[in-house]
């Protein structure tokens, strides 16, 4: 019958409770959100009078989370690159070959003399003088195979050999491969966040997407470009020996050299040896400077390893020049005038100022391991977000009050409990929101409004059902009873039926439509609760205050 | 006096021209599939790749003056269409251009859309970008792909729970009520020629889910009249059940019309196609959830004898109390 122990209550009312307070902090957001920003900051750097000031403005015993806005209402930058993991294949493979040079020189005697045939991004083909000696040449090139370092290619080794006639070949294997687009990932990340970082916005997402892609989310940014020439730089820097120079950027050179172009002169070409000195990897600094003659230039040290090999090549080389190569461009190449020991020294070029500090910044954070190609770019501004969030506000608030209305007129006073069971439900349905940190999108915001008009469905379905059982002359107790009660299964069996597809969108989509997904399944856990648990919990208190002898649904 | 959509008790009968309102059905839908076929679906850049830059201005936007200072860039196909929405003021000129994927895999290169905005910007000293998004024809196949097997994947996974709580005709009914629902959806979409975004995807598998919860209550009342009244006519259980829950499926229909229309009228332009698309869906819905779904039971037939292998389907979850 119509009776709900005192702890079921007492729990119902809990969890309105609560969630009406996780939601509070929703309906003051700007003010919350300077109190978050000013507690954040205060952790970082201490506390300051005008930053107390700012986080006294939200009482601090009451919660603070907000629902995130998404950027299709806050405005900003969102970025999907592709990470070019064959660029690495290539690095690998080009600073192999002297290593297997050097070890079939030694195996001269068995293998004749060799030659790098022309070879894709992924391997090295070696033509050798002695086919007979294939046998002896996979032998030594695969001496020189590696353990894969990745937990799950135990045992698995980094390099596949093989003879083709008189051509020995050189692959990477695809467990070294997969490993290395692991690896690869996380670098670029990692290089991606600070990056960011030392630019300084708030809150960017940097998240990886499936095997090789990268999203990037910075709220509050106006122009893709910006973001783009600050991440899609990759700021490959490498130091090259110098074999020549000319006017050919089609210039055919042996196998282990490479032309590049100059960065300053047009048509002016270099021909250097493609496994470098040192790369931008072993950089430990670089800040913006000037040289000698004033124009700006950066300042760069080595860390200990590389101070060595830089002291070391300097050294054996006085009077040739090398290469300092940014992204596959010559920026100089000066004639080394005598051994540089101490592992620091100073890149000058046609600069100005704005160039120097970025290519500080950028060397800083160190290089993109791989070039990154954008499959996806989209900005919103801030003011169409604000218009979005202005129109969907207006529009929710029409909703609701058009429904509660709707509500009344059409159930009377039991109306008028589920009308209060609505309010409660967008309040849970914020709170919860806020608790798990979702992000509220446009379509979020149409989800909402679309929770409002079916969240009276499980109301309507019992009051239907009340109505049809008092035709049937029961007592109202035992109407309103059986009316819960029957009307059970089918309001279990539709939500569940829309919650399948909420969870289907939930998985299968992204971005905004991820974030109607969301709260389109929050909205059908909530308004079921509601519906069963607090318009019953007020029919059952009414009923015990009144004990009407007849009803009206 | 309370408000009431339908009478209190009706009687009407569902099924006398059963075969009229499958006809019209049908008809619809070969007529969704003709457009569909003839004109396609006006793809947005989610699926086709390319760039969208929504432009405003205080001036009034001059679409041909945009065409020309466009085509001295040769960016190949660009449409220009002028938005209006009653939300916006009289200083508030807002146009969609629209441009070609220039590249096989990348979005358009951040120096292609500087270009495209300089040249704007001469033409309309004080326009500005309020939104730029380009997508690569890359992503976009992929999210084509997505958002296909997210509606299939949605209609089977219903097929299996409806399946399991009801009976396969049930099921097999409901999923004709659900394709017939997308198809003509999709179709008002091709022949309106809304623009068919990844937002639209969402929509249609709201419908589903809408179309499913009008299509689960009728019948959840059909398997319990099914039990109620063991001897009568099947055609006249669905017609005492569809009778019994007209007054639900048409309040339910209404609130959520309601806050539709609302979102529709003010929510702004950027979502207007998205709201079109459920505000059309709940109406599809609900007609097919009484004439598509009813129908195709009573053609499959259902098994009567319910007490036996399956007496607590209905009732199992009944036990839970507040």
């Amino acid at each position: 019958m119509l009776q709900i122990d005192l702890w079921k209550r007492v729990l119902i009312w809990a969890v309105c409770i609560a969630g009406l307070a996780l939601a509070l902090p929703n309906a003051f957001y700007t003010r919350v959100e300077t109190h978050n920003d000013a507690v954040a900051a205060i952790e970082v750097a201490g506390e300051t009078p005008e930053l107390a000031a700012k986080s006294a403005g939200w009482p601090s015993f009451l919660p603070s989370s907000l629902v995130n806005l998404g950027l299709d209402l806050r405005g900003g930058v969102h970025l999907l690159a592709e990470v070019q993991v064959e660029d690495v294949y290539k690095a690998r493979m080009d600073s192999m070959w002297p290593e297997l040079r050097n070890a079939l020189r030694d195996a001269r005697n068995d293998v004749g003399t060799i030659r790098l045939q022309p070879s894709g991004d992924d391997e090295l083909r070696v033509k050798i003088s002695q086919p007979e000696g294939m046998a002896r040449a996979i032998e030594v090139a695969r001496a020189l195979s590696q353990p894969v370092s990745s937990i799950t290619a135990a045992g698995a080794r980094d390099l596949d050999v093989s003879g083709d006639g008189d051509v020995l070949i050189v692959t990477l294997s695809e467990a070294e491969r997969t490993a290395m687009d692991d690896r690869t990932l996380q670098q670029a990340l990692e290089i991606i966040r600070r990056r960011i970082d030392e630019v300084g916005t708030r809150e960017p997402t940097i998240q990886r997407q499936g095997a090789d892609r990268i999203l990037i989310q910075v709220p509050g940014i106006g122009s893709a470009e910006e973001l783009i020439a600050i991440i899609g730089t990759t700021a490959q820097l490498t130091f090259q020996p110098v074999i020549g120079r000319g006017s050919n950027a089609d210039a055919s050179v042996p196998g282990g050299q490479e032309v590049l172009p100059s960065l300053d002169e047009e048509g002016l070409y270099y021909t250097l040896e493609t496994a470098p000195v040192v790369t931008g990897e072993e950089l430990t600094d670089a800040q913006p400077a000037f040289d000698q003659n004033g124009r700006p230039a950066v300042n760069f040290r080595f860390n200990p390893t590389g101070a060595r090999k830089f002291g070391d090549y300097t050294a054996q080389n006085i009077g040739s020049p090398f290469a300092i190569v940014l992204d596959n461009e010559v920026i100089s190449a000066p004639v080394i005038q005598s051994h540089i020991p101490g592992g620091s020294g100073i890149i000058t070029g046609n600069f100005t100022v704005e160039e120097s500090t970025k290519l500080a910044v950028l060397l800083r954070a160190g290089a993109l391991p791989a070039g990154l190609n954008f499959l996806e770019q989209r900005t919103i501004g801030p003011e169409l977000g604000q218009d979005s969030i202005d129109a969907g506000k207006i529009a929710c608030i029409v909703a609701f009050v058009a429904v509660l209305v709707f509500m009344f007129l059409s159930y009377g006073l039991f109306g008028f409990f589920a009308n209060i069971a609505l309010l409660i439900n967008v309040g849970l349905l914020f709170g919860l929101l806020s608790l798990i940190g979702a992000t509220l999108t446009l379509p979020g915001i149409a989800g909402i409004v679309l929770t409002i008009g079916m969240a009276v469905d499980a109301n309507v379905l019992i009051f239907e059902r009340i109505r049809e059982e008092l035709k049937s002359a029961r007592g109202p107790a035992r109407a309103i009873d059986l009316g819960y009660e029957k009307a059970l299964s089918a309001i279990t069996d539709a939500n569940i039926t829309t919650f399948i597809t909420a969870v289907i969108l939930f998985a299968m989509g992204s971005g905004p439509v991820r974030g109607f997904a969301i709260t389109l399944g929050i909205g059908i856990l909530t308004s079921v609760f509601t519906a069963i648990f607090v318009t019953r919990l007020l029919v059952v208190m009414w009923f015990e205050r009144t004990r009407p002898k007849t009803i009206e649904v | 006096m309370r408000l009431r959509l339908v009478p209190e008790t009706t009687n009407w009968d569902f099924f006398s021209r059963s075969k009229l309102w499958l006809g019209i059905s049908a008809f619809m839908i070969v007529l969704a599939l003709i457009s569909f076929g003839a004109r396609g679906l006006n793809y947005g850049i989610d699926f086709r790749g390319g760039t969208t830059i929504r432009t405003q201005s205080e001036q009034t936007v001059d679409v041909g003056a945009y065409r020309d200072a466009l085509a001295a860039l040769e960016l190949g196909d660009i449409t220009i269409s002028e938005v209006f929405d009653p939300n916006f003021g009289p200083e508030q000129n807002v146009a969609m251009i629209r441009i070609q994927a220039q590249d096989e895999t990348d979005s358009v290169s951040s120096e292609t859309i500087v270009a495209a905005e300089n040249a704007l910007s001469e033409v309309t000293p004080d326009i500005r970008f309020v939104s730029v998004e380009s997508v690569g024809p890359k992503v976009s196949g992929e999210l084509i792909q997505t958002a296909v097997i997210a509606v299939v994947l949605a209609i089977f996974a219903v097929l299996v729970y409806i399946w399991l709580r009801f009976e396969w005709q049930f099921a097999l009914g409901a999923v004709v009520a659900l394709v017939h629902d997308v198809v003509l959806t999709i179709g008002v979409f091709s022949e309106v020629g809304i623009k068919f975004d990844l937002a639209i995807i969402a929509a249609l598998l709201t419908i589903v889910g809408y179309s499913l919860n009008d299509t689960v209550v009728v019948f959840d009342r059909v398997r319990e009249n099914l039990r109620k009244f063991k001897k009568m006519e099947l055609k006249e259980v669905l017609n005492v059940s569809i009778n019994e829950t007209l007054s639900r499926t048409f309040m339910t229909s209404i609130t959520t019309l309601i806050a539709l229309i609302a979102l529709f009228v003010l929510g702004g332009d950027v979502i207007r196609g998205f709201v079109f698309a459920m505000i059309w869906g709940v109406v599809v819905g609900t007609y097919s959830s009484i004439f598509v779904a009813s129908t195709s039971l009573l053609w499959l037939g259902v098994k009567r004898d319910w007490t036996k292998t399956d007496g607590k389907a209905g009732t199992q979850f009944a036990d839970i109390d507040a």
